[in-house]
This record gives C-alpha cells, structure tokens and sequence, in this order.
C-alpha cells in the first residue's frame, strides 16, 4: 500500500474521526453540479494526462500524521455548519496533498510550519498537535489565526496558519458543495438578458434606455443578422 | 542529413493557422488554389469533447484549474506559454522580453480576449500628428472595405457610436452590462471617461447555419465547442475546407527557413516534423508567412542564402526592428456597494467585458503621446484556484479583523465574493527601430534552429501614459468608494507596466512600407526583396494603435490574399 491508498484507507475508515470529521457520511451535492462526470476528462494533453498520472502516482510528501493533523486544521478553518459540509468532507485534505506535488514551493512552508505546530504542543502541553482535545487545539490557533493580534514569537504559526487558510479556502470553493455553499450559479448554458430588477432596484440602478435600445433582444437572437449599407441591424 | 522532399508542389504554402494564416488560407483556397498550412502544433477542434475545457468545473481538475502547466489555467485553450520545452529565447542584458507562443491549430486565436477594434484613420497616419514613429503607407479607407466583409463574415457584437477613431462597422447588438459594470458606467461619466459597449467577436445573434450563437458561459478562453466566438479553425480554416477547398494540414511542422532559387524566387519551406526529428522540403509557388510577428521574423533572419546573406527579406536590416507590443496596467478595487451582494444570478455573460471605454483624451495637453482603452473586470465568477486566498490582508474591506477561522471566515468569504473590480489600460507604444529580436548568435531550440533574443525597453512616453492610466483608475475607484488593492511602483517600476510582451499584441518586426530602404514589404504585405512571399500576421504593422492587433491582421490578411489572386490572374507573380 503506497502512501496515498493509505490516506485513502484512512479517510474512509474514518481513522481521523472524531470530533472534526463526524460530518463525513453527508452528502452534500447541489443539483446544478454534475459530481458524477466520472470521464476524468478535463480536456488535458497526452503530456498533461501523463504529467497528472505521474503525480498521482508520487508518494505523498506527507506522513499519516500530518495528514491527520492537516484534516483537523482544515475543518477548524472550515468546519460542517448546518447547511454545508466540512472542509475534509469535500476533499481538501486531498486537494493539499496534491498540490503539495504540483507546486513543491508549498511543501516548506506546509511540512515546516506542522514541525513547528508539533514543537509548540510539545513544549505547551506535552502532545502533538492531534492529540489534543478540541479546547487545546483552539487555544494553539487562536494564537496563529489572527496577525493583527499575534505575538511576535507566533509569527512562524501566523505565515503557516495564513497558507492552510489559503488553501483549504481555494480547495473547499472550487469544490461542489463549496459552489453551493457561495452561491455560484453559473457554467451553464443560459440566455443573458441582463441583471434581474429586483437586484437592480436593490442597488438603486436602472439601465438607460438609450443603452438598452442597442443590446441584443434575446427573442430575435435566432434570426440571421442583416444589415443597410450604413450598418444598421435591419433584423 | 537527409531532406525528404513532400512530392506535391502547392499553389500556396501558409505558414502558421491563426488568424493571419486562417485568413489567407480561406480566400486562397477560395480562389481555388491548392494550399499547404504548416503548423507548429497538433490539431485542434474546439467540438471535440476529448480537448474541450468549455463547461468543465473546476474540480474536474486536481489542480483546482491552477496555472502550474497552462499559464491561463488548466481550462485556458492555448497549448504553449511563456515558456515552451525546447523552444527556448533569450533576451539582452538589462532588457526584458515575455514571448506568448500557442502551438495548436488556430494558435492564440483559441483563447484570446476576442477584443476585435477596428484602427481608427489617426492611427495609420500617427507620426502626422506628433512627429513620433512613422505613418503607415495605407489609410483607413484601405483596410475600411475589409474590416465591412469581416464584421459580416466572423461576426462582432458592439455598437455604431459615431466616433471619430473608433470607427463603425457591421454589429452584432452586444449584451447588457453586467452589475460592476453598471457601477462603472456611472463612475467613468462622472469623470467624463467615456464608456460604451465593448466590441468582441462572439455571436450574440446568428450569422450563418455553420456556426452557433453565445450561451452565455464566460468561457470564451477555452475555445467555444458551438463555435460562437472567433477562431481560426471553427470560422476560417473548416468553413474553407467544408466549402471544398483543398487545404492540407502539415501539423507538428516546425518551420525552419524559406527555400530559394538561384532567381531569388522562393520555393518552399524547409520544416522539422516534430514526431520524426527529420528535415523535410514542402514546395510551394506562393510562401504566406504567419507564424506571429516574432516567429516569421525569425524564419526570415534563418533564410539566409548567397543573395540573401543576412536573411530574406532583410536587406534594409529592419527584419526583427521596430517590435512592440500594448501597453499594459491594471488595478483592481473593491466596491462597497457590492459587499454582501445576492448571489442568486447567473452573470457569466459572454466571455469578457460587456462594456469599455475607448481613448477619450486628447494627447496634446498630456506629457505621453498616444492613448490607451480600459478593459472592466469583475463578478461573479467560478472559483478556481487561488479563489479565498490573502484573505488575511483583507481587514480594510471586511470592516473587522481578518484572519481567523470558521464561521466568521465563512460570513467574509461570502461578503467578498463578486464584489472586485478589475480595470486594464492597453495602450499604444511607440515603435522603436532599437526595441528588436534579432537571431541569438549561439543558441538553437531543440529542432537546430537559431533562437530569437530579445531587446525591449520602455521610454518615459509609455511610462507616463502608465503613470495616467493609474490616476485614471484611482479616480473611477474613488467615485466608486473604494481604493486601489495594488499598490503602485513609481519611475523605478515604471508604474505598473508590464513586461515587455506579456500583453500578447507584438507586431512590427517586418514593417510595411513604400520604400524598401525603411520597410520590409509593401503595402500589400509583399517581401520588398522576394515578391512571391508575403506576411499576413502581425509583422507588418507600423504601428499599434490603442487598439487590439488580431481585427486589423484579419482584415490586412485578407486584403493581402485578394491582392495575391489578383496578381497571379495578371501573372505579376
């Protein structure tokens, strides 16, 4: 088993349970986002493809406990609210693990700072950083979560903490659920007709008839364009 | 080694397939000739669902659509970069240059901005007004009739608006403004910056039975699978070929030099197949070079020969000269009124601005000599990567602290989201004889060939109208309530300008002109030295304009081809 069926194994096993990934087993999954394209295609290159196998392929930069100890990071960046999933459950730990691959820069600051994580519990409480009850883990990123507010010694926690909010940010928000939970309605075929009234009166803005007059009238987007010798649209 | 010789000898042989080689390659093959496409890349169709990026989601990609391989984006539909494998160039010392290359059928025409802006009639006549550059030998009336059958033959949304450098032409109605842009609209007024509708060539109407009309997904990058957006291929390259025209594709086709007989008539091309590693010889009776202003310019410096020494076509030395590109300076704002914004809309829209604003300012009264446009950015967006992050900096616009975790982070994400403004000065450079490429005397790409190095740097005209394009912006983002997010260089960073190159409008190397002492081909795109080779990209442009480059290359491309047919009907060639 390389390291990544073991991540796998561990994610669905549920072995970094506990309080932050009870979430798991909902499924979250808005109507609009196709999450069953199971093509693998995303329009890649035969060197693409192959460049994607190649990292999928790597072992992971990151032992089990980091792992473990990025999931519940990420879930305490992101955790499950009534109406969306939580960061580990849309599959940003996995997103990191492959990023970490794609981009190496970020495998410094990434297995850096949860060293660093680790001396700090060590030297706090005695433990890692996972073996913390919920209580201590917040107290630890209290201290790194905020620059405005930290102590000078936090920094190195601050630059660390400021990456995995990053990251679990882009990988929850690119993900179904994250969509959902933002909102995006878009990457679908529609017909532009421009922005609704009600939002338009919400922001006390009205289109100009005289610019509207120029725009496209969807009911006649169908029928071929003619025009006068003066470029005039006749249709 | 051994030169493996192609056995037919064509009418045409069209080297490079975006827009200037689509160009010629559908009025050649119109007129009957029997051509030869050459292309650096593979095929490319943006129907086939195997390539396609359009409609994909960002999750469809481990990466999140990051630009670790494609520098747009994993959906972004230009095979290349800044930086392609074994195709290196160098640069001077202390000069910068960013060369965008797109090897695929189409080239850059698949994912470009499709900002499509006819040159107004000061824009050919230039030097005429601030003794700078030089006038082009033709004028607006030249190129007008051509502009007229490309706004009917391609399609162009935008609107006649009577003014005088931004001519009218044959429009598509364009779409309504999205909200941020609404938001500007009434900003730029306020400062007497006129905005009107943008000018792109996607279809917001039907135009003919080949080709579909815009669903409104904001993709246009990614090359349109209904071909409702200008590419070489879907409007130039297949119509041709579905029409019977004979054109033969040569792809993976890495040309090297123009051939020539003891005569000084060209004969061919000489190309390295990038599967084979072998050389091979393609005749053909007309060469069209448009393989991009810097790669034909780098074909003709390798076609060296007894009557060509220092390169074909080069005998006023001015192969590689005069080379620029747009200007360029963004920043980018958050607009108050937008914090918290509904979400409940699909805005995608077409893909890109609805509405810009043209140069509306009168160079005499400002220290810099020519103008520039200002594209709007904004929206509501799919998130891809990089989406969330620098949330920490964002404390001035969240109103409270930043950083953090949880559901305060959840809440700022959201207040955030479609709430940006982005606005982008392009604008005109001042061609320069010593802004240039030139051959790099010692080092080849990995076919043997010569590399390109680069010398390019800015003067105070290009860094002053930069230094106005950020007044600008900061003026319409303070009307808006808002600052500017980027802090802007001085002098020493010459104001934000990007690099030389990275706007991806280069043109100029191979000027045209009236006389062969300062040009290198004629009005018609016509090599000065050889008249059986002509140029139909970017090369020949005197100047830029503070406009986009690919409308006018279409349209000189095709007047070029015309005058090619018409020349061989009167057996000039």
């Amino acid at each position: 088993m390389d390291r990544r069926e073991i991540l796998k194994a561990m994610m669905l096993a549920g072995f970094a349970s506990g309080t932050v990934l009870q979430s798991r087993c909902r499924k979250s999954s808005p109507s609009h986002v196709d999450v069953e394209d199971s093509s693998g295609l995303y329009g890649r290159t035969p060197e693409e493809m192959e460049r994607d196998k190649a990292l999928s392929e790597q072992l992971s930069p990151f032992s089990e406990d980091e792992i473990i100890t990025l999931a519940l990071l990420c879930d305490i960046i992101l955790p499950a609210n009534m109406a969306a999933p939580s960061a580990s459950d849309t599959g940003v730990v996995e997103f990191i693990d492959f990023i970490v691959r794609d981009m190496p820069r970020h495998e410094l600051p990434l297995k850096g700072g949860l060293m660093w994580l680790s001396s700090l519990t060590n030297q706090t409480f005695g433990k890692l950083f996972k073996d913390l009850n919920k209580n201590e883990q917040l107290e630890i990123v209290d201290a790194i979560a905020y620059p405005q507010r930290a102590r000078a010694e936090m920094l190195p926690g601050v630059r660390f903490f400021n990456l995995m909010r990053d990251l679990t940010l882009t990988g929850y928000y690119t993900s179904p659920a994250g969509m959902a939970d933002l909102g995006y309605q878009g990457n679908s075929p529609n017909v532009w007709d421009g922005v609704p009234e009600e939002i338009l009166r919400a922001h006390k803005l009205e289109y100009e008839e005289d610019w509207i007059r120029k725009c496209v009238d969807q009911t006649r987007r169908h029928v071929t364009a003619e025009w006068d010798d003066e470029g005039r649209l006749l249709t | 080694m051994q030169i493996i010789e192609t056995a037919d000898l064509y009418d045409a042989v069209i080297v490079g397939s975006g827009a200037g080689g689509g160009m010629a390659a559908n009025v050649l093959s119109k007129a009957g000739m029997r051509i030869a496409v050459v292309e650096a890349g593979p095929y490319f169709d943006p129907k086939d669902p195997k390539t396609q990026t359009q409609m994909k989601w960002s999750y469809q990609s481990p990466r999140r659509g990051a630009g670790t391989v494609r520098p747009f984006g994993d959906f972004d539909m230009a095979y290349g970069g800044w930086e392609i494998e074994g195709e290196p160039y160098t640069t001077t010392q202390g000069s910068e240059f960013k060369w965008f290359r797109s090897r695929m059928l189409g080239g850059r025409t698949n994912h470009w901005g499709r900002i499509s802006l006819r040159f107004g009639p000061r824009d050919f006549k230039r030097k005429d007004m601030d003794g700078l550059g030089d006038n082009w030998p033709i004028g607006y009336d030249d190129v007008k009739p051509y502009y007229d059958k490309l706004d009917k033959l391609i399609g162009v949304f935008g609107t006649n608006e009577g003014l005088p450098n931004d001519p009218d032409g044959f429009f598509l109605p364009p779409p309504k403004p999205r909200l941020h842009e609404l938001y500007y609209i009434k900003a730029a007024r306020k400062l007497g910056v006129s905005v009107i509708p943008s000018r792109l060539s996607i279809l917001t109407k039907r135009i003919n039975a080949d080709r579909g009309i815009c669903y409104y997904c904001g993709q246009c990058a990614r090359s349109c699978n209904a071909y409702a957006d200008f590419s070489s291929g879907s409007c130039l390259i297949f119509p041709a070929q579905n029409s019977g025209g004979r054109i033969d594709l040569f792809l993976n086709a890495m040309v090297r030099n123009v051939s020539i007989d003891k005569n000084g008539k060209a004969t061919g091309v000489h190309y390295i197949n990038k599967k084979d590693r072998k050389e091979y010889h393609l005749g053909g009776k007309i060469i069209v070079l448009a393989a991009s202003a810097c790669s034909t310019a780098r074909i003709l410096l390798n076609s060296k020969s007894a009557l060509h020494p220092d390169g074909m076509g080069n005998s006023s030395g001015l192969v590689g000269k005069y080379l620029h590109d747009s200007t360029g300076s963004s920043n980018m704002a958050i607009i108050p009124a937008l914090l918290d914004r509904k979400v409940a809309y699909n805005e995608d829209g077409v893909g890109g601005l609805h509405v810009y604003s043209p140069w509306w300012l009168d160079n005499k009264v400002l220290d810099f000599p020519r103008g520039y446009h200002i594209e709007i950015w904004g929206g509501m967006g799919m998130p891809a990567y990089g989406f969330g992050m620098n949330l920490h900096k964002m404390a001035k616009y969240l109103g409270h602290e930043a950083g953090g975790y949880g559901e305060m982070l959840r809440k700022d994400v959201k207040r955030l989201y479609g709430a940006s403004i982005g606005l982008a000065g392009r604008g005109e450079c001042i061609a320069r004889e010593d802004n240039y490429c030139e051959l790099d005397p010692e080092i080849v790409d990995e076919f043997g060939i010569p590399v390109l190095r680069f010398n390019y740097t800015f003067s105070d005209h290009e860094r002053n109208q930069a230094r106005h394009m950020q007044k600008t912006f900061a003026e319409i983002f303070d009307v808006l309530g808002a600052e500017p997010m980027w802090s802007v260089p001085g002098r020493e960073g010459n104001y934000g300008l990007n690099k030389p190159g990275e706007i991806i409008h280069e043109v100029g190397t191979t000027r045209m002109g009236n006389r062969s002492q300062t040009s290198v081909t004629n009005q018609y795109q016509q090599l000065h030295d050889v008249k059986n080779v002509f140029i139909t990209d970017g090369g020949p442009f005197v100047s830029q304009a503070d406009k986009n480059c690919t409308w006018t290359i279409l349209a000189l491309a095709w007047r070029t081809s015309d005058y090619i047919v018409e020349q061989l009907k009167k057996r000039n060639l």
